[in-house]
Order: C-alpha cells, then sequence, then structure tokens
C-alpha cells in the first residue's frame, strides 16, 4: 500500500472536498501567499483562488466568527488555527456561537464547519504555543472533536468531518505531520466516533488518541517483549466518545491504563477512566491507572520539555504499579 | 413601532408575573432606530442582533404570537422555548439571532455577508449592535476585515449612551461621537437621529444602496436612547431623572404619529384604531403564549446536533 505522511494525508481530503463542493473554502492566517504554518495548505491559493482560499488578518475572533456566519448562511469553511493555543482567543466563538447556535434556534441553524488545528507540546514552542486544549473542547455540547493519530485516520475522519452538519474540530497533532502511514488509493471514509482497535490483545487494554498513540504502541511492543498481551485503543475521537469500545476491551483483558500526551489532570482522560470505573468496575482487576504530562506550564529548554511529555516508560510504570506486569 | 412598545410593556408587566424570566432587556424609547432601518430591507437581507433583540424581530416581521411564546419558555416559541429573550431567531425571514455576548455578534453578521458575497446573491447583512459592544476586540477586528474583504454588511449602531450603568463618555476615549472616528477602517460612516423614524430609513435606504451597488462595507450611528433600564432588574441610580424626561419628549410612538397628522396623511381616528389593533395583537399575543404549553422534556436532547 502507497505510504504517505499524514499532512499529505489531510491535503489530499482538503483538495478534495474543495474541488468536489462549491459550498467548501477555507480561512486562516496565511494559509494562502504563504502555504500555511505547516504546509498543509502549500499550493491551494494557485490551484483553488483566493475567493477559496483566504488569507486573514490576525484576527481569530473575527475570522472563527465569520466562518460560524458563512456556515450559517449555507457555506462548508474549513477554519485553519496556526495553533490550537490560539483556540482560547476565539472560544467565545466556538463555544458560545458554533456550538450553541442549533439549540438555540431549536433547529433552525446549522454551523457545518471544520476548525482545524496542530495540537501539543514537544517542539520547544515554550508554554504558550504547547497546549492541547481538544481535550477542553470534548466537553461543549452541540460540537464534535477528533484527533487522527495516523495518515490513514487523518484522511479518512477528514472527508467526514467536511461532510458533517455539525461544528467538528480537528485537532492535528503537530509532532505527527511528518510521519508516514499506509493509505490505499481506493476511497474510504471513517465514520466520526468510532475508536479502533490499533493491536487486539488479551492482558491489558492501553487507551489513547494523537500523539499519545505513539507512546502505547511503544510501551506495547516493550509489553509483549516480556509475554504480555496488550490491546490498543485509539479513540480517535473525543466527542463522541466510544465509551463502548473501551468498556468491551476492558470486559476482555480486566486490565486498563489510560494515556494521554497532554497534561494529566482535568483532561478527556479523566472521563474515559470516570466511565469506565463506573461501567466495568467488576471486570477489573485492579485501579484504572492514568498517565499523562506533568502539570506544568511547557518549559522551553529540550530536556526539561522532554521530561515534562509523558513517555512510553511511563506507561509501562503503571502497567507494572497498577497490576505488576 | 406601537406594536413594540405594546410587546415591551406586556413582557416587562408579564415579568411581573413570573411568565417570563432570565434577563430581559426592552427595547422602549429606541423603536425608531430598528423599525426606520429595518423597513429598508428586502427578503434576500439578513438582520443579526444583539441581546436587546424584541424590537429588531418584531420590527422584521416575526411572527408575535410565537415571540411572545419564546419568551414564556413555551413550546410554540421561535426556539421551542430553548432561546429566550435574548435568543430570538427566525431563519426563514433571516432573522439570524439574538446573541448575548456583547459584541459576539459582529464577526457572526460578517460571515453571513461573506456567504452573501460568495454566493453573489444581491443580500446584505444589517447588523445591531450597541456603543457598549465598541470596546470589545471583536468590534475592532470585524470591522477590518468586513472592510478588508469589502462584505456587503451593514454596520448599525444603536448608541443609546449607555453600555448598562457605563455612560460612554466614562468608558470610551474619544467621547460619545463614532462615526468621524472610524476613518482609520476605511468604512463610510454617517450619524443619524435614531429617535426619527424617517430619517433612520432615508440613511439606511442610501447606505444599502451603496452596499448593494458594491460598496462594501457601511456605517450608520444612531443615536438613540433606553427610556427603561439596561434591564429588568436595572434601578437606573447611574443617571438622573432630568436625562430620561428630556429624551422622553422625544418619544418616537409620541412624535411619530404626530407629525402624521400634522401633515395631514393621518387623522388622529386613525391613529387611535392603530393604536387599538394593536394593542389586541399584543393582548392575544399574551393569551396565546399563556395557553401554549411547556416543551416535552424529550426536547431537552433534541437540536444539540444535525
Amino acid at each position: 500500500m502507497p505510504e504517505i505522511v499524514y499532512r499529505e494525508a489531510i491535503k489530499r481530503g482538503l483538495e478534495e472536498a474543495l474541488e468536489s463542493d462549491p459550498r467548501v473554502f477555507m480561512m486562516g492566517e496565511d494559509i494562502g501567499e504563504y502555504g500555511g504554518a505547516y504546509a498543509v495548505t502549500a499550493g491551494f491559493l494557485k490551484k483553488f483562488g483566493p475567493e477559496r482560499i483566504k488569507d486573514t488578518p490576525i484576527s481569530e475572533q473575527a475570522f472563527m466568527g465569520a466562518g460560524i456566519g458563512a456556515a450559517a448562511g449555507g457555506l462548508r469553511p474549513i477554519i485553519e488555527l496556526m495553533s490550537i493555543s490560539f483556540s482560547l482567543v476565539a472560544f467565545d466563538q466556538i463555544v458560545n456561537m458554533a456550538a450553541n447556535l442549533r439549540y438555540m434556534s431549536g433547529g433552525q441553524i446549522s454551523v457545518p464547519m471544520v476548525i482545524r488545528a496542530p495540537t501539543g507540546a514537544g517542539v520547544q514552542l515554550g508554554a504558550t504555543h504547547s497546549h492541547s486544549f481538544e481535550t477542553w473542547l470534548a466537553e461543549v455540547p452541540g460540537m464534535k472533536v477528533v484527533c487522527p493519530s495516523n495518515s490513514y485516520d487523518a484522511l479518512g475522519l477528514i472527508r467526514t468531518a467536511i461532510k458533517d452538519d455539525n461544528p467538528v474540530f480537528f485537532a492535528e497533532p503537530a509532532l505527527l505531520y511528518g510521519v508516514k502511514g499506509e493509505v490505499p488509493d481506493e476511497y474510504y471514509e471513517i465514520e466520526l466516533g468510532k475508536a479502533r482497535i490499533a493491536r487486539a490483545g488479551s492482558d491489558i487494554t492501553l487507551v489513547s488518541y494523537g500523539y499519545g498513540m505513539k507512546l502505547v504502541e511503544a510501551a506495547a511492543d516493550g509489553l509483549s517483549l516480556v509475554g504480555v498481551s496488550a490491546e490498543v485503543i485509539d479513540l480517535r475521537s473525543l466527542n463522541p466518545l466510544d465509551m463502548d469500545a473501551v468498556v468491551a476491551s476492558v470486559q476482555k483483558t480486566h486490565r486498563i491504563v489510560v494515556v494521554d500526551s497532554a497534561r494529566r489532570t482535568g483532561g478527556i482522560m479523566a472521563e474515559v477512566a470516570a466511565e469506565v470505573q463506573q461501567r466495568a468496575a467488576e471486570w477489573l482487576d485492579g485501579p484504572v491507572m492514568r498517565v499523562g504530562s506533568v502539570d506544568v506550564p511547557w518549559p522551553y529548554s529540550h530536556g526539561l520539555e522532554q521530561k515534562v511529555l509523558t513517555d512510553a516508560d511511563d506507561v509501562l510504570a503503571a502497567v507494572a504499579e497498577g497490576y505488576g506486569l | 413601532m406601537f406594536l413594540i412598545r405594546e410587546f415591551e410593556l406586556a413582557c416587562g408587566e408579564n415579568y411581573g408575573k413570573g411568565f417570563i424570566r432570565g434577563f430581559l432587556h426592552l427595547y422602549i424609547g429606541q423603536e425608531a432606530t430598528g423599525v426606520g432601518a429595518i423597513s429598508a430591507l428586502g427578503d434576500n437581507d439578513y438582520i443579526v442582533s444583539a441581546y436587546r433583540d424584541h424590537g429588531h424581530a418584531l420590527a422584521r416581521g416575526v411572527d408575535v404570537n410565537r415571540a411572545m411564546a419564546e419568551l414564556f419558555g413555551r413550546a410554540t416559541g421561535l426556539s421551542k422555548g430553548k432561546g429566550g429573550s435574548m435568543h430570538l431567531f427566525d431563519a426563514a425571514k433571516g432573522f439570524m439571532g439574538g446573541h448575548a455576548i456583547v459584541g459576539a455578534q459582529l464577526p457572526l453578521a460578517a460571515g453571513l455577508a461573506l456567504a452573501q458575497q460568495y454566493q453573489k446573491t444581491d443580500g446584505i447583512t444589517m447588523c445591531f449592535f450597541g456603543d457598549g459592544s465598541t470596546n470589545q476586540g471583536v468590534y475592532h477586528e470585524t470591522l477590518n476585515l468586513a472592510a478588508v474583504w469589502k462584505l456587503p454588511i451593514l454596520f448599525l449602531l444603536e448608541n443609546n449612551g449607555y453600555g448598562m450603568g457605563s455612560a460612554i463618555e466614562r468608558v470610551r476615549a474619544g467621547g460619545s461621537d463614532f462615526y468621524p472616528g472610524l476613518a482609520t477602517y476605511g468604512i463610510p460612516a454617517v450619524e443619524v437621529d435614531g429617535m426619527d423614524v424617517l430619517a433612520v430609513k432615508e440613511a439606511t435606504e442610501l447606505a444599502v444602496r451603496n452596499i448593494r451597488a458594491g460598496g462594501g462595507p457601511q456605517f450608520i450611528e444612531a443615536k438613540t436612547f433606553r427610556f427603561v433600564g439596561h434591564s429588568i432588574a436595572d434601578g437606573q441610580r447611574y443617571r438622573g431623572r432630568q436625562e430620561v424626561e428630556e429624551w422622553e419628549e422625544r418619544d418616537p410612538v409620541v412624535t411619530f404619529p404626530e407629525i402624521l397628522i400634522k401633515m395631514g396623511l393621518a387623522s388622529e381616528a386613525q391613529i387611535d384604531k392603530i393604536k387599538a389593533e394593536t394593542t389586541a395583537v399584543v393582548e392575544n399575543a399574551v393569551k396565546f403564549a399563556e395557553e401554549s404549553p411547556n416543551p416535552d422534556p424529550s426536547e431537552i436532547f433534541t437540536d444539540v446536533l444535525a
């Protein structure tokens, strides 16, 4: 099967949508002339023209709101935030407008839009540029939140996200843009809200998403060397959250470690842990173990940042602590 | 204007009776601005409003019964009782809300205008906002964006002199006049007497013509005044009675009929008849709302996602 990097997978999905649906257009900071801060939209301006590839002023509230208005007016905008960290500046528009409009209007207005944003730490951008707010946004009713971990899922999910009639927040781990993965030439889509069993196993369930999948897959490799068979689950979607897949796995393995490369406290894995406890406590042989990055602002210095960012060793330590494996 | 005044008075009364709860911001005193401006629009145009939205919705022709039922939180309301006073919507009429975070409606309106520009309709978007919202960053962001993209949008500032209890002079560098200070964004701006319904209509018609001709965004500052508190809970300790009384002398609901009679365009009997009809319409709306059922609990879960 052909391999393409994560960035190319998303780019392919965007291009297909721009080619096939005239209502689809893009807005964002430096997505046109510059080609996108992470080069996802390189060449788009030339191919699709300035009416459909719109460079915006550095005004996150204004262009986020304009995207929501354009969606309410019958278009299907794709908004690129240069970083998920900048979503904070537009949070009012995302939460109060995009997610609420349909409910507040009693179903009269829909907001079919995709908000794309690179997410996560690990490239020494310091405390203001290393956030993972997909875990905050997952709490907001009225919108969907996805975060693919590989090229195949990125293409399959961006296709369905653009076709969805709701606001979809599409978080792209910045550390994955250059990572290769297999993507077939044949067309496929991936339903939003469905987790993926990345690896079947019988002894312990490891759950993560996005960049965290690198850690749990490495940990699963390590466990297999000592004869422990780990089942690895990629949530892919944080809202809707596919708890059925997680619970079914726990019923099989009786052990679980939940892993987030974002900060440990208060994130989506706290939600997963609580749901597992409530729905599958009697199946568990030990505590639901939670692994995440250290609860401090992200430091700049490489050595410090790597110590704060959780890794596969932390996952193995949790497996040992919780279950003695 | 009679309809809006009667509707708002009925809202106040029914708030007192406990039928309407939450925040309630009445449009009393500002009727001439909403009516004059919206009368200049066509069917393909959008209207976006803030939280003081009843007057705009009614001026657009939204169903009076369903508007009142929404305030009562009933199943027959415009949004099935899920929006309330600050969030009135009637998408079929291009009335795209009622938005309650100060200034947040501005980029939404710009986006609707962007859709109109993109789809090459001849529609425009009219965005109402108050003087209080002009100190939000998003106001400046949106004016700039609209100017850069030459969006078909009419910014309609209702300057009633107060952001809740803060007189605009106390919170804005540059004083209480807006339109001369807009040159930086290059958007043509005019000031109009917001208590004069015909003046507002005329200024709006001109602005709308300019926008439809491809002239990009336009800005109207309507100088107006609310005769009542910011919300139903407001005791108005921040301003003197005399200021209110001076403005009340220019009450459009009184002065406009006087002009019509003086000019021989309407008789006192005709005006009285319209008034009586309007009163009946609002009484009927209150009755409709009161008799309407509460939303079924199952409605909690509908309209969350498309």
